[in-house]
């Protein structure tokens, strides 16, 4: 808490939000009103998230810390439209998205939003332009247009020369720049990434930040779970989340 | 999500990505596809190969019956087995047994339908060309013989009805007596001679088809006296031998009374057979105290023949079912196993952008690509199998075109059958928790 207390504008999420407003009058990207995730566990209530208000801006670059437990991962579900809130509102776009059909979800993960996991999640019998591809193929995008933005993705995240490589043939940086390229393909609206660098050494983990902090410079948004604070401290704003409450949001000002 | 509204919107594209992608996954467990396909495999090249060597049994029986003719029932005079009467006719001296002239005439007056009859008898000695001589028979028939049988005049002509009413000796050979009699040449307008009695030759005709192909069969072994006939009027055959047919065969002395030995009635209506059959069967049993008789109804054969194909259709068609639901249970086996095993992929497609549909046509368009390929396969060794059994066995094999389509159409309906169920179970998953799979 110590480094960012001092950055902190506001000491809750209700609050920050109303602050974020004052400083920004841009739309939000993302809005979350009074989200709730509940899980039953036999005859128990899990409260994983209670009460979630959020602004996330075009532009932001957010990191979310907080302990093991405390609902880092089943808010990025909710963001990234895997999962619907308990209760609650969420608008992606200023529209509202808490309770599409599966279709619906599906259509605005494809188009919206850009995943990149811990464990790179490529599918292995595909070439890294194929698996680069798979968002596109979802959109129906033609062949040969999704051919070109994906080797053009590639030669971004600096795999020009292994364009037919296996996921298995690279290593877990490589193959986290493959997830990256992946999550571009469709320019999504927000970028999420739960843990990204989680599997990775120091210096691979940071050639994948130093890529975030590229596509954060290039207007990108981001929203990134990650467990170190060196790592969150390149990023511009800052969430803590504690027993599935906002425990801490700072926006760094410049 | 039903079946139909997910089919609705696949455009070629997709499916032509969809398709390779399937290919991809079934590759990267080759020998996996492989043994599952098996089963389809076998399923279908035993549909095909047992619908070919059905179709070439019956079709051969239903060759050797029609020869026969369908609307010909054929009666045939048998030396009866234990008479009841046998005292008698050892004392006698003369066995007297077949078909008598009062059966024809009252079949002819009585049995509806009865178009035209043609008798038969048959004297057997030997036939000589001078000094050359065959064992053979005398057959005496009546002018319309050829055309009953569908046997062809080869050479010369038949004898005519004149010919007939006058006695004349006049004779045609089968081919093979005329080869026999005469191998160095031409038959026509040469002599025969049996016993005391001599005729003329006017033409050659075909062998008797039936005869022909026990022969072949026995090819190397010396000609048999089956097939040497030669062929004269049935009055002329009365006149120069009597009714009384005598035999002197290695010291011993044999003596029989065969007014007709066999004799073809033809049905005008093959509608008329079955009842006309009964019919006569009755006027038989009436006229005959002994079963020296045998009634042949070539279309009663047909049927059965027929019949035998059918249960013969069910029992293989049944057989090729079990093996083709065995391969698409396999198939659903590991498609299940596998929707399982790649669970981690569906919840990467699903997080980015695919719908359940996309994830339903995934799965069981690799599935369709499974069953099809051993479909495919399965054509390939069902149309091998008949033809080595043809080659092996010497059995004639149909291979109808629309066999190896229809297996072919079978397999790909039995991936879609056997796919549907692991392809929902796959696109059910939710995304976070197959995400979440280890
Ligand atoms: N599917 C679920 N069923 C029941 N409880 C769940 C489910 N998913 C999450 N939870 C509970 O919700 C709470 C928050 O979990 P979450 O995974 O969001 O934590 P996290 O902050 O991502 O933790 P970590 O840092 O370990 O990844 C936990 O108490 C967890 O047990
Ligand atoms: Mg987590």
């Amino acid at each position: 808490m110590s480094d960012f207390s001092s950055d902190a504008l506001v000491e809750n999420g209700l609050t920050n939000s109303l602050g974020a407003e004052g400083c920004d009058h841009r739309k939000p990207v993302i809005e979350l009103l009074g989200v709730e995730k509940h899980y039953q566990m036999g005859s128990v209530l899990v409260k994983a998230l209670r009460g979630i208000d959020l602004k996330i801006f075009p532009g932001d670059y957010i990191s979310i810390l907080g302990p093991s437990g405390g609902g880092k991962s089943t808010m990025l579900n909710i963001l990234g439209c895997l999962d619907q809130p308990s209760i609650g509102t969420y608008l992606l776009n200023g529209t509202d998205v808490s309770n599409l059909s599966d279709d619906a979800l599906s259509l605005v993960r494809g188009k919206e939003l850009g995943f990149i996991f811990q464990s790179y999640n490529l599918i292995q019998q595909l070439s890294v332009v194929e698996n680069i591809e798979v968002p596109l193929f979802y959109q129906g995008v033609s062949e040969k247009e999704s051919r070109e933005t994906a080797i053009e993705l590639a030669i971004k995240v600096g795999l020009g020369k292994r364009l037919d490589h296996r996921p298995t043939e690279l290593s877990g940086g490589q193959q986290q720049r493959v997830a990256i390229a992946r999550a571009l393909a469709n320019d999504p609206a927000v970028i999420l990434a739960d843990e990204a660098t989680g599997n990775l050494d120091s210096k691979s983990g940071g050639d994948i930040l130093e890529i975030f902090d590229q596509l954060n410079s290039d207007g990108k948004t981001l929203v990134m779970i990650t467990h170190d604070e060196d790592m969150a401290e390149r990023t511009h704003r800052v969430i803590r989340l504690k027993d599935g409450g906002i425990a801490f949001d700072s926006r760094t000002e410049n | 999500m039903t079946f139909l509204t997910f089919l609705r919107g696949i455009s070629l594209f997709r499916l032509k990505r969809s398709i390779v992608l399937g290919v991809k996954s079934l590759w990267m467990h080759k020998l996996r596809s492989l043994l599952t396909a098996l089963g389809i495999v076998f399923g279908v090249a035993s549909v095909i190969a047992m619908l070919a060597i059905g179709e070439g049994a019956s079709f051969e029986a239903q060759q050797q019956i029609k020869e026969l003719g369908s609307q010909n029932i054929i009666l045939e005079s048998v030396k009866p087995t234990n008479t009841t009467t046998a005292g008698e006719q050892e004392r006698s001296l003369i066995l007297e047994y077949g078909l008598t002239y009062q059966d024809i005439t009252q079949i002819q007056a009585t049995v509806p339908g009865v178009q035209i009859t043609v008798p038969s008898r048959r004297v057997k000695d030997f036939l000589w060309n001078v000094s050359q001589s065959v064992d053979g028979t005398a057959f005496g028939t009546v002018p319309w013989f050829p055309k009953m049988k569908n046997r062809d005049v080869i050479r010369g002509r038949f004898f005519t009805e004149i010919e007939m009413k006058d006695c004349s000796p006049v004779c045609v050979l089968t081919e093979s007596l005329a080869r026999n009699l005469f191998p160095l040449n031409e038959p026509i307008g040469q002599t025969v001679r049996m016993q005391t009695s001599y005729f003329r030759v006017v033409g050659v005709i075909e062998d008797d088809p039936a005869v022909a192909a026990t022969e072949s069969a026995l090819e190397g072994s010396a000609e048999s006296s089956e097939g040497m006939e030669m062929i004269i009027p049935i009055t002329t055959l009365e006149d120069h031998f009597g009714e009384v047919l005598v035999k002197y065969r290695s010291g011993s002395f044999e003596a029989e009374k065969v007014e007709y030995h066999e004799v073809t009635a033809r049905i005008e209506d093959a509608d008329d057979v079955m009842p006309a059959a009964l019919a006569i069967q009755h006027i038989l049993e009436q006229n005959h105290e002994d079963l020296d008789y045998k009634m042949t109804v070539p279309l009663d054969l047909l049927r059965r023949a027929e019949r035998t194909k059918q249960i013969f259709n069910i029992v293989l068609g049944s057989i090729a079912a079990i093996s083709l639901l065995v391969g698409g249970i396999g198939i659903m086996n590991i498609m299940l196993a596998t929707v399982t095993e790649r669970t981690r992929e569906i919840g990467i497609r699903r997080a980015l952008g695919a719908k359940r549909k996309d994830i339903v046509m995934q799965f069981l368009i690799e599935t369709v690509i499974l069953s099809g390929a051993g479909g495919l396969l399965g054509v390939g060794v069902g149309l091998a199998i008949p033809l080595a059994v043809t080659q092996f066995a010497n059995m004639v094999t149909i291979i109808e075109f629309w066999a190896p389509t229809l297996a072919f159409t079978i397999s790909v309906a039995i991936g879609v059958l056997f796919g549907i169920y692991p392809a929902f179970r796959a696109a059910g998953m939710n995304p976070v928790e197959a995400l979440r799979h280890e």
